[in-house]
């Protein structure tokens, strides 16, 4: 359903994402993982369009995205839906007006049929009651969820979701884990999830993708990634330190920098 | 030579950003009569930036009429030209101070505000929300605020002019003692059309250049709480900056 072609994606002198070629698959959760700065959240955003690639294709169907009009992005962002790692909910609206917000752009429903839909939106994510309250008055969880609600608005055929548990406590980053599997699987969702939450990633996804410096290291099923005998993936998911991924990433030499030794630490004089 | 490479970088700089914003501004205004109508967007930041303006411009303009009078007075009185006050206060005022100064109040009040709240946006990620929700920021964002300030300025300059003139009423008639008929017979014998047009170009010329430039530097400020502060600092500089070199520009065009 989305295919990336030789997909890079270069931001200065740093290497975000190498050419990489990825296929997600229609109806199913692709969770991509790796470690922070490995290139999961550039590939999700080149996936979504939010970003240009330095180089490659990204094909929705037989459509590129990189060479379609602004217009006809937009018309395919109608189908989609993301939750963003710090949410993003809109500052100025309730947390009604944030649900219904693609609805009323882009139908033409009668309010209360609109507020019927925000109100089981709402009621799935388990904050029916809670709609007159502003964004700066949600904890991180709520927020999440809300966000979620607004993500699935529209019943969008794919949904991107960005760190869906990060920084949540386990209760909550539970019930997003489930709700992710649960709306998913209902509606018959392509949900592509970065995480580096290596229990939620493997549990509810179809299909993984490990990634590693921009590139990808190991994909396959869930079970193939377990037993995988990479020690680079066997690494990142028993979170080992030490292993062929070093946890330090300075280039320096450690006592040289303690000693103070020409070139290697600036000192103001 | 490093001040010159680096004077040259600047150059450059401003040159790109020069041509980034008037691009950004392009293609926001193409969007004005595409679907979806940003009416509603538009009387919502005309409401904000403009019924929010409203306390700072009457206080300054009456402030700049007070003094203008009080001065204006003073000098004329050493050539016996009194009853030439309302003509100074108005001419002043009209062609010149209610134009700038409204200008500067309006950055400082509504400018820096877009340039914080659409940095802000950038920053929590809520222009790619909008951006994953179908809706095109720039004319969402951009245009409303753009079009509104360009309208919304002639309109409190214009409260700027009448409070000011009204001001130096006060102050030269009842304080100082000018004869109220020479006062008014004078402002109107001496302000033209030709004055009153010249006052209008130039507060949409500066509406116009403070929404392209606040917009621009929200919607280009580098993400961190930093970039932020940064970009708005910025916008307020450039903005008064910029009305002060275009009201050169205009003046000696109107003349």
């Amino acid at each position: 359903m989305i295919r990336g072609e030789q997909l890079s994606k270069q931001f200065g002198d740093v290497m975000a994402l190498s050419p990489t070629d990825i296929h997600i698959r229609e109806g199913a959760i692709t969770a991509i993982m790796g470690g922070s700065g490995s290139g999961k959240t550039t590939l999700l955003r080149l996936l979504a369009g939010l970003e240009k690639p330095t180089s490659g294709h990204i094909w929705y169907g037989d459509e590129d995205l990189c060479a379609i009009s602004d217009r006809r992005l937009y018309q395919l962002r109608e189908q989609m839906g993301m939750l963003f790692q710090y949410s993003a909910l809109l500052n100025s609206l309730n947390v009604y007006d944030n649900v219904a917000f693609p609805l009323h752009e882009h139908t033409d429903l009668d309010e209360s049929v609109i507020r019927t839909m925000v109100m089981m939106k709402l009621e799935q994510v388990g904050l029916r009651g809670f709609e007159h309250l502003m964004p700066s008055e949600l904890s991180g969880g709520m927020a999440k969820r809300v966000a979620f609600a607004r993500a699935i608005a529209m019943d969008p055929r794919i949904v991107f979701f960005d760190e869906p548990t990060s920084g949540l406590d386990p209760i909550s980053a539970g019930v997003i884990t489930t709700l992710i599997a649960d709306t998913s699987r209902k509606n018959r969702m392509t949900s592509i999830v970065v995480t580096h939450d290596v229990g939620a990633g493997l549990s509810i996804a179809d299909h993984v993708i490990l990634l590693w410096q921009g590139r990808i290291i190991a994909e396959g099923p869930p079970q193939s990634i377990r037993d995988s005998d990479d020690e680079r993936v066997q690494q990142f998911l028993e979170g080992r330190p030490d292993g062929p991924i070093p946890f330090s990433r300075s280039t320096t030499s450690y006592i040289d920098d303690l000693t103070h030794k020409p070139g290697t630490v600036r000192m103001k004089s | 030579m490093m001040v010159f490479g680096r004077l040259g970088r600047m150059t450059l700089r401003g040159i790109e950003q020069f041509g980034d914003a008037t691009m950004l501004a392009l293609q926001a205004l193409a969007l004005m009569f595409r679907r979806p109508w940003q009416g509603k967007h538009f009387v919502l930041q005309l409401y904000a930036l403009g019924v929010g303006s409203l306390a700072i411009i009457i206080i300054t303009g009456a402030f700049t009429g007070m003094v203008l009078a009080l001065q204006g007075y003073y000098t004329l009185a050493k050539f016996g030209s009194e009853s030439l006050l309302g003509a100074g206060v108005g001419m002043s005022i009209i062609r010149e101070l209610g134009p700038v100064l409204g200008a500067f109040m309006v950055i400082g009040r509504a400018g820096s505000s877009i340039t914080a709240e659409i940095g802000i946006m950038r920053v929590t990620e809520q222009t790619d929300a909008l951006e994953m929700m179908a809706v095109n920021p720039k004319q969402r964002i951009i245009l409303p605020r753009i079009v509104a300030v360009t309208l919304a300025l002639p309109l409190l300059v214009s409260l700027f002019d009448v409070v000011g003139i009204g001001a130096g009423y006060l102050v030269g008639v009842d304080l100082l003692g000018v004869n109220p008929g020479a006062y008014m017979a004078e402002l109107i014998a001496k302000i033209g059309m030709h004055d009153m047009y010249g006052g209008w170009v130039k507060t949409v010329v500066f509406g116009f250049l403070i929404g392209v430039i606040c917009t621009y530097m929200g919607y280009r400020a580098e993400p961190t709480t930093e970039g932020v502060a940064k970009a708005t600092t910025q916008a307020v500089v450039i903005a008064s900056v910029s009305v002060l070199i275009i009201d050169y520009v205009l003046t000696s065009f109107f003349l």
